[in-house]
């Protein structure tokens, strides 16, 4: 009979701060600047350089922190962990070994028990640590060489450290999901996997089922997104139990997942010589964070989503699915509910995220983060539609133009004339020159072929260019036949 | 000398350190690093019952900076530090083997 195994994972999430420097000096923690414009002498690792800490780290990792519902650190400190890579230009990244800000906390996450029942789970966060980033090495193959980008070193990252509590890709795209909502919702990054502010190291172990010790692990590199994240996990569980079942053992190794080929490598091992020779950073002093400073950061914590979503169930009248997609992003949450503070029906804001703003987004491959409209302009083109200013046609060519640019709807309607016409008498006579210029219908629809009427509302419709409202125009048609 | 630094250890630290020594110099640094580790065992021997650990010489703590962009653009400093350069990045041997 074949063995029954089972996957154990822990994780090694790092996130990048949302500061606006660095974690260590003043400069620019801006995305796309020219090469080494953020730079200064501190995070090129020029000697005799001074780091100072930038206060926004503690307080957006304490955050993370208490949201992850782990014991706060009150006396923590740096440390340099030692080794030799181009885009480490000290030669050592400061971090955290021995006394990491955060510790022994967990998350719940929604998963399923062995008999396929829903079930939630907690997932114990062993330990979130402070750190800084490293520089972007660009490989030049034709000269033979690397030439290194400073800008992002130095930006400030957590590292959020998982328990091996995890047994499934699912477990795992459920926990990672869970962090970035937390952390999204805190404000403190845009967790973005694909553009690498939220990164995924994934340590894994197969054991047979029921076994109590555990087996060897691997460590897996280069995750940048959920589906990859998923597809290595497979790979990986089963590259595992190929090598038990052949009698071969797993090798603890770090491995890099190259996610075009769909299969991962091992890491040189001398490369990667695990022996960072920790010690004390003499040049930053330690963090003292007292407990009316973490009450502080208790105090002003946002209202996350399981509250949100309790609280929409009972104040507005709108699906929970339309809840779950809304919540599920801290930034269109806050739209839906500044469009609402701006005077729109819940149910037709919810209605203009879920249609016509989830479709342009998936149109442009874009996350709801991205969504850079003004809750005052959604609200404007809602009463619009309301008082029947523009039809639902036009109101969608708008809001398409809103989306792409975030112009006044107002403004937008009155400069290219789209406003319906609800002067009676002028429609009234266009409805009677369709009315003669196409006689075909008009018998059909009085010998009785109803539908014949939707071609003549068609027809008014195209000499109104669009600007007439579709229900009038059907109830004048009616009248004059 | 108590701690003996044999000659498999040296050329371990030699590559952590990326240190290059002949013959004598390893000879010397197994000599040195002996000694620093029987002071090290030295130190040990103190009673340090009920003593906190120290972590910094001075006894100051939450030294911060706000999060303010206080630095320009810097590059042609910063890069007159570089031994080489191209496009406005430092020029380093390639890490693996394209």
């Amino acid at each position: 009979m074949a063995k029954e195994y089972e996957t154990v994972i822990g994780l090694e999430v790092h996130v990048e701060l949302a500061t606006k420097t660095k974690i260590f000096c003043g400069c620019s923690t801006q995305f796309g600047g020219a090469p080494n414009s953020h730079t200064c002498p501190v995070c090129t690792g020029m000697p005799g350089s001074l780091p100072v800490l930038n206060k926004q780290v503690v307080e957006y990792a304490v955050a993370v922190g208490l949201a992850a519902n782990c014991k706060i650190t009150q006396y923590c400190k740096f440390d340099r962990k030692n080794y030799f890579y181009p885009d480490n230009p000290q030669n050592y990244q400061i971090s955290q070994l021995y006394l990491p800000i955060c510790r022994d906390g967990y998350v719940e996450i929604e998963t399923t028990d062995e008999s396929g029942e829903a079930c939630s789970k907690k997932i114990g966060i062993h330990e979130i640590h402070m750190e800084e980033d490293a520089g972007k090495l660009i490989h030049d193959d034709w000269e033979g060489c690397a030439l290194v980008d400073y800008n992002r070193s130095g930006v400030p990252l957590i590292e959020i450290v998982s328990e091996p509590d995890m047994r499934s890709a699912d477990e795992v795209i459920a926990y990672l999901e869970k962090l970035r909502l937390l952390i999204q919702y805190l404000g403190a990054s845009d967790c973005k996997l694909q553009e690498g502010s939220m990164r995924a190291d994934v340590n894994l172990s197969v054991r047979e089922r029921g076994a109590r010790e555990f087996g060897t692990r691997t460590e897996m590199k280069n995750l940048n997104s959920f589906r990859s994240i998923a597809r290595a996990i497979e790979g990986e569980r089963q590259r595992q139990i190929d090598l038990l079942e052949s009698g071969e053992a797993v090798i603890q190794e770090t491995r890099r997942w190259d996610d075009a080929r769909e299969t991962s490598y091992a890491m040189r091992s001398k490369e990667d010589a695990q022996d960072y020779r920790y010690f004390p950073d003499p040049d930053l002093v330690p963090v003292y964070i007292d407990d009316a400073w973490i009450e502080r950061i208790r105090n002003s914590q946002p209202e996350f989503r399981e509250a949100k979503r309790k609280r929409y169930r009972e104040e507005y009248d709108i699906p929970d699915y339309d809840i779950e997609i809304i919540t599920g992003s801290k930034h269109m949450a806050d739209i839906f509910e500044a469009t609402i503070a701006c005077g729109a029906a819940p149910k037709k804001v919810s209605n203009w995220l879920m249609v016509e703003t989830l479709r342009l987004l998936k149109e442009r491959e874009e996350d709801p983060e991205d969504i850079a409209f003004s809750p005052e302009h959604l609200a404007k083109l809602i009463r619009l539609t309301e008082e029947k200013v523009i039809n639902s046609t036009v109101a969608k060519e708008v809001f398409e133009e809103m989306f792409r640019a975030d112009i006044d709807p107002e403004e937008y309607v009155t400069e290219k004339g789209l406003k319906m016409v609800s002067d009676d008498g002028a429609l009234r006579s266009v409805v009677e020159e369709v009315i003669a210029a196409n006689p075909q219908s008009v018998e059909d629809y009085r010998n009785g072929k109803e539908k014949a009427i939707g071609f003549l509302v068609g027809q008014t419709m195209k000499a109104m260019k669009g600007k007439a409202d579709p229900g009038t125009v059907n109830a004048l048609l009616k009248e004059l036949l | 000398m108590a701690n003996i630094i044999d000659d498999a250890t040296i050329e371990y630290v030699g590559i952590l350190a990326k240190l290059e020594l002949t013959d004598e110099e390893k000879e010397q640094a197994k000599k040195d690093m002996g000694s620093m580790l029987d002071y090290i065992d030295k130190l040990g021997e103190l009673d340090t019952t009920g003593v906190e650990p120290m972590s910094h010489v001075f006894p100051v703590q939450n030294v911060f900076r706000e999060d303010v962009v206080t630095n320009g653009d810097a590059r042609e400093q910063i890069l007159a530090n570089a031994p080489e350069e191209k496009d406005g990045m430092f020029v380093v041997p390639q890490t693996f083997p394209g």
